[in-house]
């Protein structure tokens, strides 16, 4: 059925050219300036952009199984919530196992690859974004047959990017500091099996587009790379992130409860930085 | 006609007023484009003028002008308190300070880092004059002043922004200082932790307890939290207790009695704040979360459609990782 990418490492490493969108990317397109249009002007990097990080695959219209919650309008560039929801008909046996989230504007264009366990049960993702410029965003989902789906959404915002880190960034809590929350589903017409938690990390997730305050160079890039999370010794979700995550990267997730009593969470930042934690299980408490 | 104005400052309402044209777009002087305003200052106590601007969002049409900005005449010297939202802002409160006093403007003090404070600084930008700030103050306008320059380009026209000239102070403020400008002293006062920024500075004039505040006080329009919410809210008591009689706010129209005129900015950020930590309690989504936050505050202020869901993002952001 993988007729497309063949079996990926199940370590989760990922090919050289998606690490390179996902990372290297910061600062190449930074200074161009943008027309300002109302929608995407002719200049809309998505037909350019889609072969480099799909190479050789055929994106069909997804906007009957996934959908993109974000504002039309970004209250704040450097924190736009973004939500991703997937929804299969009863007897189509297919899943998202992996969602690429794109912003077609931004230096760096991948902002998170999310790989999703079979069994994981995770139909929603949510995280807040940077976003640089008047954009598309997309969503690209790899369903369990190899098919890709694609949607798109429009959001108005910028300067996301180099938007100077928040003010309370030199504070006490450590780098790489940890936070896991679990909350019933409530939302209307939740399905009651599935619970949601969120991720949260301390890191300031720089761009590589931010001034430093003191020594006025800018800041290398040095964001959240990698984060895994399991329930007990079940993988749930893998996340790759980019420059494009905002600070203190947080991911909220829908899931299966299974009778697992901890959650682990393991990550890296690009810097080699490695963070972990277990966290007890409400459901099992 | 200067001195007479002077001398008769006490009763004098509207101390001085500039016709300026704003100069819109390439054609600036095309009259369909050009905006004329009358630039004004008024006297607020002795030695002491205002220029009210608007409650608004920068446009090409009002050029920045949406900050108060304060002026302080002393024995020998002149010292204003912000300069506005453009170079031609900037002009027009040079010109109009003109109209009430010969001395020379000495020092050019600036609250923070903010473009509709600091974009008129190349107006005064000469020998003889020098800029103070908070010690913040120069890291964040080189930190940001490229960012500001690039996201305000819409707002205000590609002609205002080529103009602007970023100046950081010389003269910085640790904790606090006095500046003299003959009989007639003035408290700089750099406020810590992050506040509305992280290089908020106050002055109060000595002699007529005249406290200008920048953007640590807010008054009709809504208050903008881009530093810490709690570490505003940590500043205000030891604000409050400067003995000012009182305040030129950084924003709206009126003077107001010290320390009364904090009050409404207080109860605001008590509720953002006790908003964001019931829905971060709760378990509420940010996105979902933000849209519900200082609800109760709606209509007690203005812009604040403009600015409450940014404040509301912010706070969440902040609060969530008590």
């Amino acid at each position: 059925m993988r007729t497309i990418q063949g079996d990926p490492p199940s370590n989760g490493s990922r090919p050289a050219g998606r690490r390179m969108f996902l990372g290297a990317l910061a600062g190449a397109l930074a200074v161009s300036p943008r027309l300002r249009a109302e929608t995407p002007s002719a200049q809309d990097p998505w037909p350019a952009l889609a072969p480099q990080i799909f190479p050789g695959q055929v994106l069909r219209d997804g906007s009957a199984l996934l959908t993109i919650e974000a504002p039309y309008r970004a209250e704040d560039a450097a924190v736009v919530p973004i939500a991703l929801r997937t929804t299969f008909p009863a007897l189509d046996p297919r899943r998202a196992r992996k969602i690429t989230l794109v912003i077609d504007a931004n230096p760096s264009p991948v902002a998170a690859v999310f790989t999703i366990e079979p069994e994981s049960g995770i139909d929603h993702i949510a995280t807040r974004v940077r976003v640089d410029d008047y954009t598309n965003v997309h969503a690209v989902a790899e369903l369990t047959d190899g098919n890709l789906y694609a949607v798109t959404r429009y959001v108005k915002a910028s300067g996301g990017c180099s938007a100077p880190a928040l003010k309370q960034t030199a504070d006490s809590i450590p780098l790489g500091t940890l936070r896991f929350r679990e909350f019933q589903a409530t939302e209307p017409g939740a399905d009651p099996d599935r619970r949601e938690a969120q991720v949260m990390v301390r890191h300031p997730n720089y761009s590589g587009m931010q001034m430093d305050q003191i020594s006025r160079l800018y800041i290398p890039a040095d964001f959240v790379e990698v984060l895994r999370i399991w329930q007990g010794d079940q993988l749930l979700l893998t996340v790759e992130g980019g420059i494009s995550i905002s600070e203190n990267p947080a991911f909220r997730f829908s899931f299966k409860p299974n009778e697992a009593k901890t959650f682990r969470v393991e990550g890296g930042d690009s810097e080699g930085k490695r963070f972990s934690g277990s966290f007890p299980a409400q459901s099992a408490a | 006609m200067k001195g007479t104005l002077l001398r008769r400052r006490g009763v004098a309402l509207l101390a001085g007023a500039v016709w300026i044209f704003f100069a819109a777009g390439p054609g600036g002087s095309d009259p369909v484009n050009a905006q004329a305003a009358a630039f004004t200052i008024q006297q607020i106590a002795d030695g002491d003028y205002a220029h009210f601007g608007q409650v608004a969002m920068t446009t090409i049409d009002n050029a920045g002008d949406i900050a108060n900005i304060g002026i302080v005449v002393g024995r020998d010297a002149v010292a204003i308190i912000d300069t506005g939202g453009s170079v031609a802002e900037g002009q027009a409160l040079r010109a109009a300070i003109r109209t009430v006093t010969d001395k020379p403007v000495r020092y050019v003090i600036n609250t923070h880092e903010h473009p509709d404070h600091i974009f008129g600084n190349a107006a005064f930008a000469s020998p003889g004059v020098t800029f103070v700030g908070h010690r913040n103050l120069p890291a964040s306008i080189r930190a940001h002043g490229p960012f500001y320059l690039h996201s305000f380009r819409d707002a205000l026209g590609a002609d205002a922004i080529a103009r602007v000239r970023l100046i950081p102070p010389t003269l910085l403020v640790d904790t606090t200082m006095t500046l003299d400008l003959g009989e007639r002293t003035l408290l700089l006062t750099a406020w810590h932790p992050a506040a509305h920024t992280d290089c908020d500075l106050t002055v109060l004039d000595e002699q007529t307890h005249m406290l200008f505040s920048g953007d640590l006080v807010f008054l009709d329009h809504i208050p903008v939290i881009d530093g810490s919410l709690k570490g505003w809210l940590d500043v205000l008591p030891s604000l409050a207790a400067l003995p000012a009689q009182r305040v030129l706010p950084g924003h709206g129209r009126r003077v107001a009695p010290w320390p009364a005129a904090v009050d409404d900015e207080r109860r605001y950020l008590l509720a953002v704040q006790a908003d964001a930590r019931g829905f971060i309690a709760a378990g509420t989504p940010l996105a979902q979360a933000v849209p519900r936050i200082a609800q109760s505050e709606r209509g007690r202020w203005q812009l604040f459609d403009d600015y409450n869901p940014r404040n509301a993002t912010a706070a969440f952001s902040e609060l969530e990782w008590e």
